[in-house]
């Protein structure tokens, strides 16, 4: 099997969607001649020429607003966005737009765009180039909102997310595009809407995604030093849930502790621990237990962005005073 | 505010120096105080690059080739009494303002002593406790529609006389705040200079495909203000065009938007490569025309300094960076577990 970087499984899904399907184009910053902020892009414009990767000014507004009309008129369009925090200069154009296009012509119109956009802290970008709005877009109704965090779910989401009907938020964490890992030469996709069981332990459900899902492989190992096997599951569809896998490994380990690498408060591990709370609390051998950054802007400076993000000394500790792993 | 100049030295003038054909509002003396804080942006930013280089600074957006243009626009209006909101790429606005190297230097090493954020902004953004600026977004362009509230705070406190002046690149023009904030300016005559550092690029992205006409100030007519393009290289032509635009904001003349087309030589910030999207001869040409060159010849020729003065002035511009950087280095770095303070008001 191939081993590709999660950069250059993207470029492929990209590369695949512009040869086979004439729908598809791509539109955002700097992503032509420059390969995209974080090279995802690069050769692409060579290859397929100025209309199909389009450069555009810094106009987010606009070029989301033109994506959700190309996608109504008929086409597919792939918008990246520079940054998922920039992601809120066009926010009207998503959630007042895009998201609710179908439901409110009864469904006569439709917008299938994908919208990617890297996201996460821990470079020092701080405040204003460092946030997780896919937190904040899996609670709209009419979106649909994916994060892979290995090169495998990275083209198999990416490839469902463009054949999807629905807007699809595609978030990419920013500090993953080096990450790699096999993914078969052969065509497959992931569904957008399923998690996975990436380890299976039957003492403790460890539950992220993104940027957390090495934080917890991490995790495990320590935990499994100890002693205690934890089941670790990689949400990789924030919207919809995949309720399911969740629910049943609960079931089998009775301990469930979820981390969000973006802020703790109201972030998408409270939609996941308050429902694995509804519907799975005979099985549970104590509170549901959710991690996440401090509730603060993020910082500049190195040390204090750091010591906002959790990590697996926060991951284990949690699991002591909890359940007394 | 006060107004502090960024070296505290005397300068060093050519004894034959006259104001000849010098615009209005300039001396000699101020005219080499312009030159050596040039000087002074650009070996300090020729250091921070280089820390980056060293792992030291997270990311440097650098204003080399924007010297002129920064320093003769804020030369042109009054810091003591003036609002400045400013972009990432102003390195030398900031100097000129009467930010220390050292301050600059703390900001992107986000050490200590850091006065505009305690370490928690992006370099070059944040506020000052001495001078009156602030930026406070990487999201670009939103500093024009603040600005706008900045002059609408003054017309509504009755603070005549005072000018907002707002910095922002040709890329940001491109922004829906960028038209709002002009529009929503022009309709109240609010005292507003809307001030473009066109270099011609938006990270890798060319003008051309940026905007379909030559010029950001063309679009002044459009918000019913006036807009005038200026050579950013050439300081006496920038601070004109810069003072004659304040004069007229200050007579109640309503906003002015005013164009410096410059260079931006280097990358974009210190994560680009512009080899990339540049030709070698496009990067040979803008270094031709670098706005130091031109000031130093420009001085000389004038006579307001000379070959020596040119040299003690770099002398001194490398010391004071020295200094600066071994102050900077040796500082600590914040308490980490100050991280909530200034959230909220306390
Ligand atoms: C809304 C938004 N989109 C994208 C970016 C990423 N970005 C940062 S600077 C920049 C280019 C800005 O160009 P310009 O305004 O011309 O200023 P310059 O850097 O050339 O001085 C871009 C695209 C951003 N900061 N904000
Ligand atoms: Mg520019």
């Amino acid at each position: 099997m191939p081993t590709l970087t999660i950069r250059e499984a993207i470029r492929l899904g990209l590369d695949e969607a512009l040869e086979t399907d004439p729908s598809v184009f791509l539109m955002g910053e700097d992503i032509g001649t420059y390969g995209g902020a974080y090279a995802v892009t690069a050769g692409l414009l060579e290859k397929y020429g100025p209309d199909r990767v389009r450069d555009t000014p810094i106009s987010e507004a606009a070029f989301i607003g033109a994506g959700v009309g190309a996608a109504a008129g008929g086409l597919r369009p792939i918008v990246e966005l520079m940054s998922m925090s920039f992601a809120l200069v066009g926010f009207d154009q998503i959630v007042n737009m895009a998201a609710n296009l179908r439901y409110m012509s009864g469904g006569q119109i439709k917008a299938p765009m994908v919208i990617r956009a890297p996201t996460g802290a821990g470079m020092q970008l701080a405040a204003t180039h460092s946030q997780s709005f896919e937190t904040w877009l899996a609670e709209v109704p009419g979106l649909r909102v994916v994060a892979p965090s290995t090169p495998y779910d990275a083209l198999g989401l990416l490839r469902s997310s463009i054949k999807e009907d629905n807007p699809v938020i595609y978030a990419e964490s920013a500090g993953l595009y080096g990450a790699s890992g096999e993914t078969p030469a052969e065509y497959y996709e992931v569904p957008i809407g399923s998690a996975k069981v990436c380890r299976s332990g039957d003492d403790a459900t460890l539950i992220s995604y993104g940027h957390g899902m090495p934080i917890l492989y991490e995790s495990a190992e320590i935990l499994a030093a100890r002693g205690v096997s934890a089941e670790v599951i990689d949400l990789r569809s924030l919207s919809p849930i995949d309720t399911g896998v969740l629910v049943d490994s609960v079931q089998k380990t009775g301990r469930v502790l979820a981390l969000d690498t973006a802020r703790r408060s109201g972030g998408i591990m409270a939609e996941v621990t308050a429902t694995l709370q509804e519907q799975t609390s005979d099985w549970l051998d104590g509170p549901v237990v959710r991690i996440g950054a401090k509730c603060a802007p993020w910082p500049y400076n190195r040390e204090m962005e750091q010591g906002s993000l959790p990590d697996a000394q926060d991951v284990t500790g949690m699991l002591s005073a909890t359940y007394d792993l | 505010m006060g107004k502090m100049n960024s070296t505290g030295r005397e300068t060093q003038i050519a004894s034959s120096a006259g104001p000849a054909g010098l615009p209005d509002g300039l001396d000699a003396a101020g005219v080499v105080e312009m030159y050596r804080t040039m000087i002074l942006s650009r070996m300090l930013d020729e250091r921070v690059w280089l820390m980056n280089r060293q792992g030291k600074a997270a990311i440097v957006a650098s204003a080399q080739g924007h010297e002129a243009a920064q320093v003769a626009s804020v030369r042109a209006l009054d810091p003591s009494r003036d609002h400045f909101l400013i972009y990432y790429r102003q390195f030398t606005a900031m100097l000129a303002l009467g930010v220390t190297p050292l301050e600059l230097l703390c900001g992107f090493l986000a050490k200590s002593g850091e006065p505009m954020s305690e370490a928690r902004q992006f370099p070059l953004h944040g506020s000052h406790p001495r001078v009156d600026l602030f930026s406070f977004s990487n999201v670009v362009g939103t500093q024009l529609p603040q600005a706008v509230g900045v002059a609408l705070a003054d017309r509504l406190r009755g603070d005549q006389g005072r000018v907002t002046i707002v910095y922002f690149g040709d890329g940001a023009a491109s922004q829906g705040d960028c038209h709002e904030a002009m529009n929503f300016a022009g309709i109240h005559r609010l005292p507003v200079l809307f001030f473009c550092e066109n270099n011609g690029y938006a990270t890798s992205v060319p003008l051309q495909r940026q905007m379909a006409v030559e010029s950001v100030a063309v679009r002044a007519a459009g918000y019913g203000f006036p807009g005038v393009s200026v050579d950013g290289r050439d300081m006496f032509a920038v601070y004109q065009a810069t003072k004659d635009a304040a004069d007229s904001i200050r007579a109640e003349g309503g906003p002015v938007l005013v164009e410096a087309k410059v260079d931006r030589l280097l990358p974009h910030t210190t994560d680009d490569d512009h080899t990339l999207y540049r030709s070698p001869d496009d990067i040979g040409q803008m270094r031709g025309r670098d706005p130091i060159d031109v000031t130093s010849r420009a001085l000389r020729e004038r006579r307001l300094m000379d070959e020596d003065g040119d040299k003690s002035i770099r002398q001194e511009a490398r010391r004071l960076v020295i200094e600066a950087t071994d102050r900077a280095e040796a500082l600590p770095y914040p308490d980490a577990e100050a991280m909530y303070r200034h959230l909220y008001a306390e």
